[in-house]
């Protein structure tokens, strides 16, 4: 079937190819990390750049692993503002995943059973907003919500609340920012997903006796897990580091990991212990993601 | 249009008329209910007419095979029956009761897919089981009809496997099962073989026909492929353009087709246009063009003198010889321009009336071993037949 190709050409041309991500990832993940993990393991000190030991070449190998040390991390673990901000946020994106998904299943699937000449106009529909720059959608938000801003008036305007809602500056006000923001990330898999779906598949239930409920429960969604996974990941993986929305429309009191990131690298200009968070947000985020890596390993069997 | 049952004689000459079943011909007793009946039904899709002012009747326990080139309407005829297209105009009862305005779920029809439709995310087991679930059966009698059908089907053991561990024969019979199972008043089966290779398509026909009889189920198959409707099917209608042409048992389709587009679509044939001359009785005389003058038996026969129509001659009827017959009549002197070997018959092209005259198809079934064949390209040699071979088509 295939052309025959010189055997040491053919293998050559196959590593390099197979290489290419790899290099990729060692470039651009794995060698930024090893430097943030060199700094979240320093100490912080007034230097240029701020932080001490500097490397002192391959002589004083030994003299400078010496002086790295886990202290950051320690640091992270007795001050409870640290493991405060992560389950916060993890509250924060989590609520976001779920609200976005419970608000992106009925449009994607809305969107999958709509005639195919309209499936085009409906997906640029959900991209459209990308054409503006993401700070002036969030900006746009502080207006919407802001005391006597357009989400009040329209609200007082026919007599549904008597007083403005205060929305601004609560966590209520960072999920309606980031769930806005994110939800194109969770409609796109789950339409890819919901479109592939056989439709004889449906309408073999409805003959088998299964009502257009049970149907769903039974076919559509379990079908649909993977573009649930997907979409999920890429709403609560962004999410979590989220730094702009808890900003923008969050409280004083809104913890998250990205502010307080942000804080130890610019105002407290702690940049060891600024890579030690990153560190530990990345394990955070890793651990549940090569979870689900399997979960869809397995699933595979189900989907083709 | 319906030949057979306008002229029950046509039907008692033959040793077996109609079903192999032979005491089973319920379409014949006007006192018997259909189980199946389509009045007048019409089905649109824009512009185009799938299916149109249609009436059929199907009785319980028959095997009903609908047989017709794509696009002729015969899948929507199906999906009316199902419940996911709903008529435009008419009615379709089941048992006597209008279902046209019944949902797909609440009928006690079942569909076996041609994609098979299974689900992929459930085992077999599950799979077959789906049905009984949904009418809330108490488990244990779940779990034993699914454990007999998966023993009816051949697939003990493998109720644990997923559908994309299964070959295509094996897919093929669990979607079966999985429609059976629920014991339908009617199971409409969509081109069930036609993603099954000829050795297992063979096989699988006869399973079908033994499960049809011995379920005492009624089966409505759909095929573009006129073998398989041949061997299950009790009746087969031929259907184009949204209509059917021919309702009747095989043997009728094929020795007495109610139409040339019929005569044509099921098996080969050898069209003579001719031009009658006398009739005597059941005794048809014609002039051809090219043959001359022919006779033909027919029953009743309905034409007149002087009426210009078409006469079929199918290919296993014809006899070739070296030597000219000793009949009179009904015979041609030709030349071979093709011979086709298929081991089990040779399929000839003979050139009948010089060489821009009529190509006549002639099969002969090699009943013996012998490698010389007796017959070779460029051969003279005499086409003939019998009175009853000729048959009258409708235009």
């Amino acid at each position: 079937m295939s052309t025959p190709v010189p055997r040491s050409g053919g293998t050559g041309r196959g590593l390099l190819v197979a290489a290419i991500p790899y290099l990729w990832l060692l470039a651009f993940f794995l060698a930024p990390f090893v430097i943030v993990l060199r700094i979240a393991l320093s100490d912080a000190a007034t230097d240029q750049p701020p932080y001490a030991p500097h490397f002192p070449g391959f002589g004083q190998l030994g003299e400078f692993l010496s002086a790295l040390d886990l202290e950051n991390f320690r640091l992270l673990g007795d001050d409870p503002l640290y493991w405060q901000s992560y389950l916060s946020s993890l509250r924060i994106a989590g609520l976001t995943t779920l609200i976005a998904l419970a608000i992106g299943y009925p449009l994607a699937h809305a969107m999958a059973l709509a005639p195919k000449r309209w499936q085009g106009i409906l997906l640029v529909l959900v991209i459209l907003p990308f054409w503006t720059s993401f700070l002036i959608r969030v900006y746009a938000w502080i207006g919407i919500l802001r005391p006597d801003g357009l989400l009040d008036m329209a609200l007082m305007g026919i007599g549904l609340t008597s007083e403005p809602l205060r929305l601004l500056n609560t966590d209520a006000a960072v999920l309606i920012g980031m769930v806005y923001s994110y939800l194109p990330f969770m409609v796109l898999p789950l339409f890819s997903t919901l479109q592939k779906l056989d439709g004889t598949l449906l309408e073999a239930a409805s003959d088998l006796g299964a009502t257009p409920l049970t149907t769903f429960l039974t076919v559509t969604l379990p079908l649909s897990i993977p573009g649930i996974l997907a979409g999920s990941a890429l709403v609560f993986i962004p999410a979590i580091g989220e730094f702009v929305i808890p900003d923008l429309l969050g409280g004083s009191d809104t913890l998250m990991v990205g502010k307080v990131l942000w804080n130890e690298f610019f105002s407290n200009r702690d940049w060891p212990l600024a890579s030690a968070v990153a560190i530990v947000l990345l394990v955070v985020l890793v651990l549940p993601l090569m979870l689900l890596q399997r979960a869809r390993g397995q699933g595979e069997g189900g989907v083709r | 249009m319906n030949r057979d049952s306008s002229r029950p004689e046509a039907a008692g000459r033959r040793a077996s008329p109609g079903s192999v079943r032979r005491d089973f011909q319920p379409w014949n007793d006007p006192a018997a209910k259909p189980l199946v009946e389509f009045r007048n039904v019409t089905k649109r899709f824009g512009a185009v007419v799938a299916v149109d002012r249609l009436s059929l009747s199907i009785h319980a326990r028959e095997f009903f095979a609908l047989l017709g080139p794509s696009g002729c309407g015969k899948t929507t005829l199906m999906r009316l029956l199902a419940g996911f297209e709903q008529p435009d105009e008419g009615e379709i009862l089941l048992d006597g009761i209008d279902i046209t305005a019944v949902p797909p779920h609440r009928r006690p029809v079942n569909m076996m897919f041609q994609s098979y439709a299974l689900f992929p995310h459930m085992s077999v087991g599950d799979n077959i089981a789906y049905g009984l679930k949904r009418e809330g059966l108490p488990k244990v009698e779940i779990a034993a009809r699914v454990d007999a059908m998966l023993g009816r089907v051949r697939l003990k053991g493998m109720e644990k496997r997923r559908p994309d561990q299964l070959s295509g024969g094996q897919r093929q019979r669990v979607a079966l099962a999985r429609a059976l199972v629920k014991q339908p008043k009617l199971l409409l089966l969509d081109e069930p073989l036609g993603a099954l290779d000829k050795k297992l398509r063979e096989e699988t026909q006869y399973e079908l026909m033994d499960l049809q009889a011995d379920l005492g189920l009624t089966f409505m198959v759909v095929t573009h492929d006129q073998d398989e409707a041949m061997t299950m099917a009790d009746r087969m209608a031929v259907m184009d353009h949204g209509r059917l042409l021919q309702i009747a048992p095989p043997d009728l389709i094929y020795e007495a087709p109610a139409s040339r587009f019929v005569a044509e679509f099921v098996g080969d044939i050898n069209l003579i246009a001719g031009k009658v001359t006398a009739i005597e009785g059941d005794l048809v005389t014609l002039e051809s063009q090219t043959l001359g003058v022919i006779e033909l038996d027919e029953d009743a026969p309905t034409c007149r003198p002087g009426d210009a129509l078409t006469v079929g001659l199918r290919p296993e009827k014809i006899a070739l010889s070296h030597d000219e017959p000793a009949q009179a009549i009904n015979k041609v002197a030709g030349e071979i321009w093709d011979i086709g070997y298929l081991g089990d018959m040779t399929m000839v092209q003979v050139m009948v009336g010089g060489d821009d005259g009529k190509l006549f198809k002639v099969s002969l079934t090699n009943r013996t071993r012998r490698i010389e064949r007796p017959f070779a390209w460029e051969d003279k040699v005499w086409l003939s037949w019998d009175v009853e071979a000729g048959m009258v088509l409708a235009s």
